[in-house]
């Protein structure tokens, strides 16, 4: 049996059994072996692809253009590992959740399905299976956000829904297009056959269509709003999982994209993700800063790091990638830890408002550092992990000579510390103040901190050996910017 | 042929865009089937009609004079998952509805800011 197949067929397995679980602390604990066995085939995989450069299955026996190939390169490999490490701490984080709502085992099914269609959409090599498994996650996050039936929970869910439901339609519209024209789906077929095509002017008409999906599923500068208005109402752990996962699998999938196939017209769209980029990060950055509620500044900083990510697909240096690449395993950790952080506070203060918190450092001296660990990461605080990624980014962007959107993104780093030091300076130093009803003082159980103490442990080593990942890093940027092992691999493998 | 689906596609389009502009949200949903269909119609239509010729490949692979079942199997798939997505529309409407007792997006302000 080839491994590439397991990061969809463990989810898959555990569906069923957990459709035959009735006991909460079985779903729970099958929850958490099943996020461990992810994260070791993960692991498994991530060694492969380091040995092999690429590994490729034709699924059904069918050849390339003809047949979904499923391929496994360093971007996926890495995205496989992150997203399996997320999954994990989420799943432990989600078991003090669970038994307090009652879910029982419900909520591990949805939380596989989810697992299976972003491991699916890393995965696969072919425009048509992407779109599947963007929607087998769509549906499985529908069902995830709205769970609990709160009013706001219903009212965030169909905006999420509505937005997202376009964003497909427009993903299936590019992708009828982009067969009309070429007569493949398949990724490494697109990309030999668009590389030396010079009639743009149809591709560009289904490229824009994409980068509009992609976009709103990444949460892009005019498209975002869908984001703020619907994260900060399901339960925190299921913001945290979304927060770490979703944006990302877009930012990936616009990746993939505009590095292995529409590249014709370069300038133009280098120029288009590069001025969106900006925008993405200031506006996200000045909204964050005019907040008081923990969920809504933390959404809006997902905004504006996802700018950071497209600027380094702007630039389009294998540097720049390189350091883009970095940055997204770097804030897929550290927001789903400021996250589980903000689950933590409220959890202890029964509330997300700022104004009503306080006190915090003498009586949790733990969760501060907890807190400290991600805002610095995310802030870009020497020596831990955001540091080095904004450091490659915004050196590849001097090289490039791209000072304008380069010195935005040093200011953006500035509102970033803003608002983490607003955070910190209402919720942990200023006195618990005396109008708020203070609840009776609850206790913290190991399952609540522990995923987030891994996750710092994360952070911080992610700065500590920078060197190492930024290697790994640089490997798979080179490896999209220029597909050609790609191509031959996927195309020749007869398997 | 072409033209007549054309036109269709065209017509399906513009009626999604104004049922979703609609302040209903069972509007909304009529209008994302309208919109879902246009899409779907559009992946068919992107290979080319071939008419009176069959789907299947010969031992040669595909040739021009057949029809690309390609398309086809890919419109299944995006009709199924297109349906799906309604269904779970329509019991949210209905979740919305039953809680909130309204069918007003404009009301749905509470979640912005």
């Amino acid at each position: 049996m080839n491994a590439i197949l397991l990061p969809i067929l463990i989810p898959l397995a555990l569906i069923i059994v957990l459709l035959f679980t009735k006991s909460q602390k079985a779903g729970a604990l099958i929850g958490i072996v099943g996020s461990l066995l992810l994260l070791t085939t993960s692991v498994y995989l991530f060694a492969e692809v380091r040995n092999q450069e690429l590994l490729v299955l034709q699924v059904g026996g069918w050849k390339a253009p003809f047949g979904i190939s499923l391929v496994i390169d360093y971007l996926a490999a890495i995205m496989l590992l992150v997203s399996a490490f997320i999954f994990l701490a989420i799943s432990i984080f989600a078991h003090g959740f669970v038994r307090e709502a009652n879910y029982g085992p419900r909520f591990y099914i949805f939380f596989f399905s989810l697992a299976m269609g972003v491991n699916g959409a890393f995965t696969t090599g072919d425009v048509f299976n992407l779109y599947v498994w963007f929607e087998v996650m769509l549906l499985s996050s529908f069902v995830l956000i709205t769970m609990g039936n709160k009013k706001e929970q219903l009212e965030g869910g169909i905006k999420y829904l509505a937005l997202n439901l376009i964003g497909s339609m427009l993903f299936l519209a590019g992708l009828g297009l982009l067969y009309g024209k070429t007569g493949t789906l398949n990724m490494a077929h697109l990309a030999q056959i668009l590389q030396d095509d010079q009639e743009n002017l149809l591709m560009n008409t289904s490229a824009m269509l994409f980068f509009v999906a992609f976009g709103i599923k990444a949460g892009l500068f005019p498209l975002f709003f869908w984001l703020p208005a619907s994260y900060h109402t399901p339960n925190i752990t299921v913001t945290s999982l979304f927060a770490g996962l979703l944006t990302k699998v877009g930012v990936y999938a616009l990746f993939r994209f505009f590095t292995m196939f529409f590249v014709q017209d370069a300038l133009f769209w280098h120029n288009l993700l590069l001025i969106v980029a900006g925008f993405t990060m200031v506006i996200g950055g000045m909204a964050a800063s005019t907040h008081y509620e923990t969920r809504r500044i933390l959404s809006y900083h997902i905004i504006s790091q996802i700018g950071y990510m497209i600027m380094g697909l702007g630039i389009f240096t294998p540097l720049a990638i390189a350091g883009a690449i970095f940055f997204t395993i770097h804030n897929m950790i550290a927001k789903t830890n400021t996250f589980l952080v903000a689950g933590l506070i409220s959890k202890l203060k029964g509330t997300f408002y700022l104004k009503d918190i306080g006190g915090l450092i003498k009586e949790q001296p733990l969760l501060a550092i907890l807190f400290i660990v991600p805002s610095f990461a995310l802030a870009g605080i020497p020596p831990i992990s955001g540091f080095f990624a904004k450091f490659i980014l915004i050196k590849a962007g001097f090289e490039a000579e791209q000072y304008i959107i380069t010195t935005v993104a040093i200011l953006t780093s500035l509102l970033t510390l803003y608002s983490m030091i607003k955070i910190w300076n209402e919720a942990f130093l200023k006195k618990q103040p005396e109008t708020s009803h203070s609840l009776p003082r609850a206790k913290l159980s190991f399952s609540g901190l522990l995923p987030s103490i891994l996750l710092g442990l994360a952070s911080i080593a992610l700065g500590i050996f920078a060197s190492e990942v930024f290697e790994i890093t640089y490997d798979a940027a080179k490896q999209i910017i220029d597909p050609q092992v790609y191509i031959e691999k996927v195309l020749m493998s007869q398997k | 042929m072409e033209i007549l689906l054309a036109i269709l596609i065209g017509l399906l389009y513009a009626i999604g865009a104004y049922l979703i502009l609609r302040r209903s949200i069972l509007k909304f949903i009529i209008g994302i089937i309208f919109l879902s269909n246009a899409t779907n119609l559009l992946v068919f239509l992107s290979a080319g009609i071939v008419s009176g010729k069959p789907v299947f490949v010969d031992g040669k692979g595909i040739s021009a004079v057949e029809t690309d079942p390609l398309p086809q199997a890919l419109v299944l798939t995006a009709i199924v998952i297109g349906f799906g997505i309604v269904v779970y529309t329509l019991a949210l409407k209905y979740k919305f509805y039953k809680t909130t007792g309204t069918d007003d997006l404009d009301q749905l302000k509470q979640t912005d800011e």
